[in-house]
């Protein structure tokens, strides 16, 4: 099992960000909503995706290829492998306009322009003619984001957009993301393993361990008052200046198998805090604070 | 001093014409000079393409750069005689990015670990699995772990017996290229904990080059910031990071905070190199004579030196 119970609730014009390290379930999670797990051998056993108020795992996927990149738009981490190499960065952004839109075939174009123009390129006549390789890695991840808003989407879920790029040109993107989140009131899933990029710019975090939630709250909580164990052990093993000539702390062990699920609590045999209990039941998440919660049943005193 | 780089400079063919003579170049590294002091960790940082990696691999001779010259303890390493170099070569190892791709997937962790010895004739059959079982141990491996294959082992354990291989030889000096950069932080930290013991106690000396001014930041006693090619500031990792001189070391930091930055625009590429101060195209302080004078690197105060006219008032 690769998600065990994650609940998740993104309000209008929010962003919720998606923290965890590899083999988490992140990127599952993305792909759940979508209703793009490579299936089979994957599947959603039980539990609902409610999008306005609608169950998806109702839709047929013929009613997926009117929401998917219209109603919610999608950001990959790869922006070189996500766009089509032989394709113009023009016509790519055309096509979502052509299916999801209802803009008249002669106003098409000006409206690619325009796109272009928003995400940051300039000369959009030059870049929309050319093809992905031509573009730098931040160019492609800009032109990813203009497909991403083309079909004017309420939710936008980017998946470790950044990660591929140098961190000037990282800044420069997640800026350009934040300004089109305002700019078109969109709510946005952010997913991604950078705690600090999460700080500056997410509305609430929600750290991830082994297929589960195991805390969630506002970022100045989360990273000033860590309740779970697990996320404490994250912001200790971050490397700062000040901490110069001091071990950092590691979380001792490694993520458990999602083939063979243990009972109890899954961060158990790396906590610090464990007892008798935590191996027994698996703890419920709970609201520690208002709209902090916490999946453990020691949680810090902090 | 231990090591001692001074001016070198590296081009690449990148593009070749009909008869295979290059016709277009790139500059890698342009004249960069700098000193390592034995038991010190220098880091070295800057985005993909500034030279950093070329700047390692040059270190240890993995590749000749066009001009200038690299001392190992007081002896040019591309003038000694080729008995002499490899005699030397274990003194100064190297540890690489990709623990996947650098550990040969049909060698066993003996293997791996033997080969060093082998090639340098150093101790006898019976020492050697004594040795390399401690040298496990000393990298927070099992001695079991001798008979595994690569593949057997996670990421951040595959780092540890790269750490482990480049240890064999009793190296005085590691270049670690990116040794964290594709690991989990959790996983990073206690890489970053075993370099940083290994520093304390043996008084091997690094250099630590990394993206993440964070991670150098953390280890590292000096650090120098490269630019296309060039070093643009190097210091005392409290002087770099807590009262920056150049304008791209100020957008380095903002950015590796997570904040926003005021460059616009991505390195240019370094086959197409601007004229004058080669960061003059993104630094929002750039004027006239940023465009036409080369800006070289010099002392501003002790031992700082930055490559940048208006440092003192920015």
């Amino acid at each position: 099992m690769v998600l065990r119970g994650v609940n998740l609730a993104i309000h209008e014009g929010e962003c919720l960000a998606l923290v965890g390290e590899s083999g988490c379930g992140k990127s599952m999670t993305a792909l759940s909503i979508l209703n793009l797990l490579p299936s089979p051998p994957m599947e959603i056993r039980s539990g609902k995706i409610l999008f306005k108020k609608q169950n998806l795992k109702d839709l047929t996927e013929t009613d997926w290829r009117k929401l998917r990149g219209k109603e919610i738009g999608i950001i990959f981490q790869e922006p070189f492998t996500s766009l089509n190499p032989v394709i113009r960065v023009g016509e790519q952004i055309e096509e979502v306009l052509r299916i999801h839109s209802n803009i008249p075939v002669g106003e098409i174009r000006t409206s690619v322009y325009r796109l272009l123009t928003d995400v940051g390129l300039s000369d959009p006549e030059r870049i929309s003619e050319q093809y992905p390789h031509q573009l730098s890695g931040g160019m492609c991840q800009r032109v990813m984001i203009a497909i991403a808003i083309a079909g004017n989407p309420s939710l936008l879920i980017a998946d470790e957009p950044t990660t591929a790029l140098d961190v000037t040109v990282q800044a420069q993107i997640l800026d350009l993301l934040f300004q089109m989140k305002e700019k078109f009131r969109l709510s946005v899933l952010f997913i991604t393993h950078d705690l600090r990029v999460v700080r500056n710019h997410a509305d609430r975090v929600a750290i991830l361990y082994a297929g589960q939630v195991v805390e969630e709250g506002p970022p100045e909580k989360l990273f000033d008052h860590p309740q779970h164990p697990y996320t404490e052990g994250l912001l200790e093993s971050l490397p700062e200046f000040s901490h110069k000539g001091r071990p950092l702390y590691s979380i001792p062990g490694a993520v458990p198998s999602p083939f063979a699920p243990k009972k109890g609590c899954a961060f158990a045999e790396r906590c610090p805090k464990v007892e008798n209990k935590c191996r027994q039941l698996e703890p419920d998440l709970n609201e520690k604070n208002k709209g902090h919660w916490v999946r453990c049943y020691y949680p810090s005193e902090k | 001093m231990l090591l001692s780089v001074r001016k070198i400079s590296k081009t690449f063919p990148v593009s070749r014409g009909l008869l295979g003579n290059p016709t277009s170049f790139v500059r890698a590294l342009e004249e960069v000079s700098f000193d390592v002091e034995q038991g010190r960790i220098t880091g070295v940082v800057g985005e993909s393409g500034c030279g950093k990696s070329t700047l390692g691999r040059c270190v240890v001779g993995l590749h000749e750069p066009s001009e200038g010259s690299v001392w190992w303890g007081g002896e040019d390493l591309f003038k000694m005689d080729v008995r002499k170099r490899r005699a030397l070569q274990r003194r100064f190892q190297m540890v690489f990015q990709n623990p996947f791709a650098s550990l040969n997937p049909r060698q066993k962790v003996r293997e791996i670990l033997f080969e060093t010895l082998e090639v340098h004739g150093l101790l006898g059959a019976n020492e050697r699995i004594s040795f390399t079982k401690d040298l496990l141990e000393k990298v927070g491996l099992q001695t079991g772990d001798l008979e595994k294959y690569p593949h057997e082992f996670s990421g951040g354990q595959r780092q540890r017996i790269g750490v482990a291989r480049a240890l064999v030889g009793q190296p005085e000096l590691i270049v670690l290229d990116e040794p964290v950069s594709s690991l989990d932080v959790s996983v990073q930290a206690s890489i970053l904990n075993l370099l940083a013991g290994l520093n304390r106690v043996q008084k091997i000396s690094y250099l630590f080059i990394s993206h993440d001014l964070k991670v150098v930041g953390y280890l590292s006693e000096r650090v120098m910031v490269m630019y296309l090619g060039r070093i643009v500031e190097e210091g005392l990792t409290a002087q770099v990071l807590q009262n920056p001189r150049h304008p791209y070391t100020k957008v380095l930091l903002a950015a590796s905070d997570g904040k926003s930055v005021p460059v616009k625009g991505e390195p240019p590429s370094p086959v197409n190199k601007p004229p004058g101060c080669s960061f003059h195209t993104r630094c929002p302080y750039a004027e006239k004579r940023c465009f036409e004078e080369t800006q070289e690197l010099a002392v501003v105060d002790q031992s700082l030196k930055v490559a940048c006219w208006k440092w003192d008032h920015l």
